[in-house]
């Protein structure tokens, strides 16, 4: 795979906007507390009446002692989810930053990446381009985040929003969805995280705001950490 | 050789015998607190490791917020979807704090309903009473807050009809019931005037089952299904909270859906 190669500039390393601003690593970390809040309580509540059979979560994973604290906090992290995931949407158009980090993609793109991930080539000099792999899942997990939502919002509000869950093919098929909604987060969580562990420079910039950009918003050389 | 962990300058043991009463008393005292919350612990399931105070009065806090948004979100002339009779789940779905076992069925010779509160004719009603009244029908969906849900036909006494019928305060807060299974609820009054609350006396066109409220219940379609007493014996009208049964364990009192 062709890699971007960072240019010289001759400005300062001092200025500059970095890979992540202060408002991306904000509201990153709200949101990486609230969407546990929200996973480990919705298993509390899933676990009172199980969607597939005999699948449980065990009280572990589950946050509340029982269903109604886990839907006590379930009710309070949805706002915090919401609201913050807003702002992000409303950030992320307004700056352009998620134009600018996940489009375009490319579906032969995607294929090499894979391909070239299977043969353990995963490159990763320079965190400031994402791979079209990568930039795949971003847009899949905010599509998840804000189907959450809505779906959350069929099922709290079944009767006010009815209109919202015929369109969503009823009460059962909402809450299912909201489910599996789910398991799209858990499933991006895990190779997230895994991702960022296997290359922790990626943690620390989501920490420090990483390094700082050129015009072009590529990294400046000898910043690229 | 000397021990790393052992400090070098070792404090006055004089210390340990001048304060010796205060520590037999600090270690016994921890004693009794350790075995008496080890004790609450086993019969609480864990609540204490899980729900400290704070966090319990913070999520508390939200959850009113979000009662009060839930009453912003109700719309009085909302009506919820209704389906045909075909569709009518028989018998209807039990669902108690107890077992089904455990239901003690009402007689209705010597049941009354009784009222009390901001409502001037407070004379208690009969089955025979509430049953010459006016009666509606709605085929509606049950939803209860663990996540399932079943279309049942229920037909009775519209509540608002009831509350114009005995003169109650239709401006005050709450509607609250009680009931013979010591399953208190109370509803908001927006609510309770909603075309869809009933004071269900069929299900669909038979008499209540004992084991789903005979011979009075509440069923309302714009709430969760712990909202929905049965065997009423006791309406009250007021502006002081009542709370309920479910919510005095934690649950959301207002559960609008």
């Amino acid at each position: 795979m062709k890699q971007v190669k960072a240019e010289t500039s001759s400005k300062p390393a001092q200025s500059g906007r970095r890979l992540h601003p202060l408002p991306v690593r904000i509201m990153h970390w709200i949101n990486a507390v609230v969407m546990l809040v929200m996973i480990t309580s919705g298993w509390g509540i899933y676990d009172d009446d199980v969607i597939i059979r005999g699948f449980h979560f065990s009280q572990f994973w589950r946050l509340g002692d029982w269903a109604a604290w886990s839907l006590n906090w379930h009710f309070a992290g949805m706002w915090f989810l919401t609201v913050n995931g807003l702002i992000y949407l409303v950030y992320g158009f307004a700056t352009g930053r998620l134009r600018e980090k996940l489009l375009p993609i490319r579906p032969a793109e995607v294929v090499q990446t894979i391909i070239d991930t299977l043969h353990f080539k995963i490159a990763h000099d320079d965190i400031t381009v994402y791979n079209a792999v990568q930039k795949l899942l971003y847009i899949v997990v905010i599509f998840a985040g804000v189907s959450q939502v809505v779906t959350g919002v069929a099922i709290w509000k079944p009767i006010q929003f009815s209109g919202l869950v015929s369109l969503l093919g009823g009460f059962q098929t909402a809450r299912a969805l909201h489910f599996a909604g789910m398991a799209v987060i858990v499933g991006f969580l895990i190779v997230h995280v895994a991702l960022a562990l296997l290359v922790p420079k990626t943690l620390g910039a989501m920490v420090t705001g990483g390094p700082r950009l050129d015009p072009r918003g590529r990294a400046r050389e000898g910043h690229a950490i | 050789m000397k021990s790393p962990f052992r400090p070098d300058v070792v404090p006055n043991a004089g210390i340990l015998d001048d304060h010796k009463p205060l520590i037999r008393s600090l270690e016994r005292r921890g004693l009794i607190r350790g075995g008496l919350s080890l004790g609450a612990l086993v019969m609480l399931s864990g609540c204490d490791l899980d729900r400290p105070e704070s966090v319990e009065s913070a999520l508390l806090a939200i959850g009113r917020f979000n009662d009060g948004v839930q009453a912003l979100l109700f719309d009085p002339n909302k009506l919820a979807p209704t389906y045909p009779a075909s569709m009518i789940l028989r018998p209807p779905k039990f669902n108690a704090y107890y077992d089904v076992v455990d239901v003690k069925p009402v007689s209705d010779a010597t049941w009354r309903l009784e009222l009390s509160g901001l409502i001037a004719e407070r004379r208690p009603w009969t089955l025979p009473q509430l049953q010459a009244l006016p009666q509606t029908s709605m085929v509606i969906k049950h939803i209860c807050v663990e996540g399932w849900s079943y279309i049942g036909g229920w037909t009775g006494v519209p509540l608002r009809a009831f509350l114009e019928r005995i003169g109650a305060d239709l401006r005050a807060k709450y509607v609250a019931f009680k009931t013979t299974d010591d399953y208190p609820s109370s509803i908001d009054m927006a609510t309770a005037l909603h075309p869809q609350t009933l004071l269900a006396l069929k299900y669909g066109d038979d008499s209540l089952a004992d084991p789903f409220g005979y011979p009075v219940r509440l069923r309302m379609a714009t709430k969760l299904g712990y909202k929905n007493p049965k065997w009423i014996t006791a309406i009250e009208v007021t502006n002081t909270y009542p709370g309920g049964y479910w919510e005095a364990k934690g649950f959301p009192w207002f559960a609008g859906i």
